[in-house]
């Protein structure tokens, strides 16, 4: 992987430091170097990521870092982070059930821990603890199980009782008598959340540094092959681009790809909204999700209360869902933190999310050599996104997926092996 | 939000339904006979349209029959309902949606 301090690629921009604002303080920030170019697509490329959001820019950048393939063309049909990695609740963690998903996950959380210094771009990564509550005695014995599972993979975790739970979140109602009472939980204390736009910009500034042109504005509409069937390239809105290795990484709308590459994927494109209060004075600074009562919560450095809940249940790609989803996520907000309801809601959002019969993303070759698709994230793509990237360019150089991606291969659907993370995920995946 | 006519109530708020997925898949008759493949694909392979769907919904909170909406994918607008044994329109469905 490269160094931050040795990365210098053909644009050559300079480092981001503290002496870099100060000296740019001096010209009122008017000569900042863009931080990528936006270059006109090339005829060729030695490899095409479709889908430029987090997970897409990661694969580009260590494809150019890790692979040393640096004649690399990302095509966005929108703008660079404008789907689901600036829409998600930015919240990550590795505590999931089985070994397969413990070692993505982890893998990601290991890389989102040195990822600021590597991309040289803040992320604001903050490791403030992720709670997940119990809100019965069977739930608390179900966890406690998950967690010994967590640990046995070298996962940090531990149970928190209710005076746990009070003692880290201080608003929380732990009064027993609620519909749901608080009953204890777990915590992954190096879980935590990011900012979203940053890891979309951040994974764009290293990876036009390294060579890699990201083209926004630009939506494939058809794959070309060639006589055996094998993948040459695309067609898009800003015409044809040719290469032997094609990754598409676009969440909701990877069906629509695979229905344009003429094979069938076993996603479901649905809603997922998210929103945030008006902003106020610190109240919680860690991350609380409750998979009972669909609702998880943390607080932007604005100070907004960030608020997700699940999907709407229906297929959908319009990019909003139905107003009783939100009604429950503030039912349970106001439950669960009495001093939420005299709030106001700020904005409402949704993305659309590619959710997977067994909650577990897929990793893949496809029918189609030469076209490899990553897809399948559903609710919970954000945490992933470093290590996502980092094992699908992997693929993508080499063709056959690594030891953390085999897993993920749409072969286990008929082969049975399916990863059912839909317990270990809760709502808050 | 969407406002979707049961065939045996009329219209209602969408919050009154759970939702069915694709309709008019059929259960393969000889399940022992399947490949893996096959049988993977009616398990867990359903169309995804941009689109026109044809797709099932329960009215759970009202008379809880189950029936068929075509919808637009893209627009969430409702572009016919039907009863169970029914087909749908053709023309309203367009090439996407089917199975």
């Amino acid at each position: 992987m490269a160094e931050a301090g040795r990365r210098r690629g053909p644009t050559g921009k300079p480092r981001y430091s503290i002496f870099a604002l100060a000296r740019n303080a001096l010209s009122y920030h008017e000569n900042w170097q863009a931080a990528w170019r936006n270059p006109e697509p090339k005829p060729a490329y030695d490899a095409i990521v479709v889908g430029g959001g987090g997970h897409g820019l990661a694969t580009a950048y260590y494809l150019a870092s890790v692979h040393g393939i640096r004649k690399v063309a990302v095509l966005e049909k929108g703008w660079i982070g404008g789907g689901n990695t600036g829409r998600n609740t930015t919240i990550i963690r590795s505590n999931y059930l089985w070994d397969e998903s413990a070692a993505i996950y982890e893998h990601a959380l290991k890389l989102w821990e040195g990822l600021t210094g590597e991309l040289n771009f803040n992320l604001m990564f903050s490791q403030r603890g992720v709670i997940t509550l119990a809100h019965s005695e069977h739930e608390l014995k179900e966890m406690r199980r998950r967690v010994e599972a967590i640990r046995l993979n070298g996962i940090d975790t531990e149970v928190l009782d209710t005076a746990g739970v009070k003692k880290l979140v201080p608003i929380i109602n732990t009064d027993q008598s609620i519909r749901h009472p608080v009953m204890g939980g777990f915590i992954q204390r190096r879980g935590g959340t990011a900012r979203h736009d940053a890891v979309a910009w951040g994974y764009a500034r290293a990876a036009d540094d390294l060579g890699v042109d990201i083209i926004q504005g630009c939506e494939v509409t058809g794959f070309l092959k060639d006589a055996t069937g094998a993948i040459e390239g695309v067609e898009t809105s800003r015409g044809t681009i040719r290469s032997k290795r094609v990754g598409c990484v676009a969440a909701g709308h990877s069906a629509v790809l695979a229905a344009m590459a003429g094979f069938k994927l076993p996603i479901q494109a649905r809603p997922l909204q998210a929103l945030v209060s008006e902003p106020i004075k610190p109240v919680i600074d860690t991350v609380v999700m409750s998979n009972a009562v669909h609702m998880y919560v943390s607080q932007s450095d604005k100070g907004e209360l960030v608020l997700g809940a699940g999907t709407d249940s229906y297929n959908s790609y319009a990019q909003r869902g139905s107003l009783n989803i939100i009604e429950h996520q503030l039912a349970a907000a106001c439950e669960l933190y009495p001093i939420v309801s005299r709030l106001r809601v700020l904005r409402t959002w949704g993305g659309i999310v590619d959710t997977c019969p067994d909650a577990s993303p897929i990793l893949s070759t496809t029918p189609v050599e030469g076209l490899y698709f990553n897809c399948g994230w559903g609710t919970g793509g954000f945490k992933a996104t470093p290590g996502s990237g980092h094992v699908f360019a992997d693929l993508m150089a080499k063709g056959r997926p690594n030891a953390i991606a085999a897993p993920f291969g749409l072969e286990r659907f008929s082969g049975g092996y399916l990863i059912d993370e839909h317990g270990a995920a809760g709502v808050a995946h | 939000m969407m406002l979707i006519t049961c065939p045996y109530c009329g219209p209602r708020d969408d919050a009154e339904f759970s939702y069915g997925n694709q309709a008019h898949i059929a259960r393969p008759a000889d399940p022992a006979a399947c490949s893996d493949r096959e049988w993977a694909e009616y398990l867990y392979f359903r169309d995804n349209p941009k689109g026109p769907f044809a797709e099932r919904w329960m009215h759970a909170a009202g008379c809880r029959r189950w029936f068929h909406v075509v919808r637009d994918t893209n627009s969430h607008a409702i572009l016919q309902t039907y009863r169970v044994g029914e087909w749908p329109d053709p023309a309203i469905l367009g090439g996407e949606g089917k199975s």
